[in-house]
């Protein structure tokens, strides 16, 4: 295991993030001959969606089927390519003059690159209803990571609710696995189909066609799937029961486990940091960095890769890293030989094409987004949807002010399980966009620190002389 | 809430409050312990309820526990270690740790 001390003060390339954008990205770069660095904060590459990849211990590989399968090759093609690849590795910082900070084993070091492609991919979608910080109330993409990388499958009466690829994916892979679904509680409002009906024609000719119906097959074969307008987690220190309403009645189903999605969006926190542009996205309901054609941002030398750049799903994320990866050979190696990235983007191109249906069938309803009453917005801080709208009803016009109002994002996650709800519960009461509302305003470290881990920073004689004044 | 398949990986142990709890080689802290059984990993600093991990992937912290004396680590990134000595966290972190 490489270690904070094994690395070198600089790097040509530093990848963060060891997902399908990020290791194709490196692959490539170091290929070309690139000195390249790839941090990924797990114990090992894969990201989430190939989470486990080298050292999953499922047998059975019709559980996670081919397309988890597939992404053994961009991690071994990594490993093969002359890459640093450094796991466990949390890159809590990062700003315009390109100096990544980051911890390996609570030894903290900064590094400086010349070029930075941000590979941090995506994460699930807050859904906050009432009692979903209970224990037993997780994530599917939770779920899906225990079984990935550990083997261990929901145990007792499980519900499934919310909407969107992963869903399904996740309850197919639950059933071949041998565990028991309850039920799955749809919450995509019906009249999605409208706006998702144009889009029909892309989808049919895209791959997410046959492998997305079968799925639907599969798991209505052996799953009750009920359309729902509202869910509540309930129980006392635990999940108890879920109650749902359809059809305009109440219904309540004992349950041990609950296991919410409606999509993923960008994890922006370490772009934010660093100074990216970024804007609202109204298809995907989230901010996303603003990016060119090679996926470059507005902070020179820094590319936003992947699923962080917007969602387009895990084999886009692969292309939008090779593309990234091809600008900084050029940048930093003009005459390397390297992909031509003009082909890489048609492969993109087919990649994305399905999924302006899928974004518009599973666009998440506003009772799912907006909660109101005693609904927790702020997991850490325990705010509630009500003090964000009271909030917002007497004058707050954004979320940075929320923060001083309200503590809302200022626990440890750094609002990532809070701010697009805080954004859009504030441009609703106040009648405005999203845009105009803007995000939290972040700042590294965009994860902790702890003071030992800082401490353990190398000293130059010029910053020990600077503090203790001796020469 | 969550049972293995099959048998895969070496089994370790590592205690969880002072109590012997088995795991397997890859676990993360927090999917040790989701196997084990355990129904809360801390309680929160605000009203403290109760909180098991939600999201296994980084971004939530409610996975948060001490590990081998260090409070607030986030037990879904860190994997266990025999001997791991694992408590869960009432309220904030204690100073020092």
């Amino acid at each position: 295991m490489t270690g904070a001390s094994d690395l070198a003060s600089t790097c040509e390339l530093a990848v963060i993030g060891g997902g399908p954008a990020g290791l194709a990205a490196a692959a490539l770069a170091a290929r070309a001959g690139v000195q390249t660095v790839l941090f990924d904060e797990n114990p090992g590459v894969g990201g989430q969606i190939y989470r486990g990849i080298t050292a999953s211990p499922i047998a059975r590989r019709e559980i996670l089927g081919d397309e988890y399968w597939a992404g053994a090759a961009l991690a071994s093609e990594a490993k093969a390519s002359g890459a640093l690849i450094v796991n466990g590795a949390t890159v809590w910082g990062l700003d315009r003059n390109l100096l990544v900070s980051v911890s390996v084993a609570g030894k903290a070091r900064m590094i400086q690159a010349r070029r930075v492609i941000i590979a941090t991919g995506a994460l699930e979608r807050p859904f906050p209803i009432p009692g979903w910080t209970l224990p037993g109330v997780m994530t599917a993409g939770a779920a899906q990571t225990a079984l990935k990388a550990q083997g261990l499958v929901p145990d007792g009466r499980t519900i499934l609710a919310g909407g969107g690829p992963l869903l399904w994916l996740l309850a197919a892979q639950m059933l071949r696995a041998g565990a028991k679904v309850e039920v799955i509680l749809e919450t995509a409002p019906r009249r999605n189909w409208l706006r998702a009906l144009p889009h029909a024609p892309d989808f049919l000719l895209s791959p997410y066609r046959s492998k997305g119906l079968s799925l639907l097959r599969e798991v209505k074969a052996k799953v009750q799937v009920i359309p729902v307008s509202a869910i509540e987690a309930r129980g006392k220190g635990k999940l108890e029961e879920v109650a749902y309403v359809a059809k305009g009645q109440e219904q309540r189903v004992k349950a041990n486990l609950l296991l919410l999605h409606q999509g993923v969006v960008p994890n922006v926190n370490l772009a934010l940091a660093a100074g990216v542009a970024h804007r609202w996205n109204e298809r995907q309901l989230c901010f996303e960095p603003i990016v060119d054609s090679d996926f470059a941002t507005s902070v020179p030398g820094i590319a936003v890769a992947g699923d962080g750049a917007g969602i387009a799903g895990g084999t886009a994320a692969a292309e939008r890293g090779r593309i990234a990866a091809i600008a900084a050979v050029h940048a930093l190696k003009p005459g390397a030989s390297t992909l031509d990235a003009q082909t890489v983007r048609q492969s993109l191109q087919r990649e994305e094409m399905g999924r302006g249906f899928l974004d518009w069938l599973y666009r998440p309803a506003e009772s799912f987004r907006q909660p109101v009453g005693e609904t927790i917005v702020c997991r850490c801080e325990e705010v509630t949807a009500k003090q964000v709208r009271d909030m917002a009803a007497i004058g707050c016009e954004g979320p940075n002010q929320m923060k001083a109002f309200l503590r809302c994002g200022m626990g440890p996650c750094q609002g990532r399980l809070c701010g697009l709800t805080v954004t859009e519960l504030i441009a609703e009461v106040r009648h405005t966009t999203p845009q105009e509302v803007g995000y939290y305003r972040l700042r590294p470290p965009v994860k902790p620190v702890s003071m030992a881990e800082l401490a353990s920073l190398p000293i130059s004689d010029s910053e020990r002389a600077a503090v203790d004044g001796r020469r | 809430m969550f049972k293995r398949l099959g048998d895969a990986g070496a089994a370790l142990s590592f205690t969880v409050d002072g109590k012997p709890v088995r795991a397997r080689a890859g676990d993360t802290v927090a999917a040790a312990l989701l196997a084990a059984g355990i129904d809360h990993c801390r309680t929160t600093p605000v009203s403290g309820a109760p909180r098991a991990p939600y999201c296994l992937m980084g971004v939530c912290f409610d996975c948060l526990v001490t590990i081998d004396g260090v409070g607030s680590r986030q037990g879904c990134l860190v994997p266990v270690r025999e001997g791991m000595k694992v408590e869960t966290q009432e309220g904030k972190r204690e100073a020092g740790r």
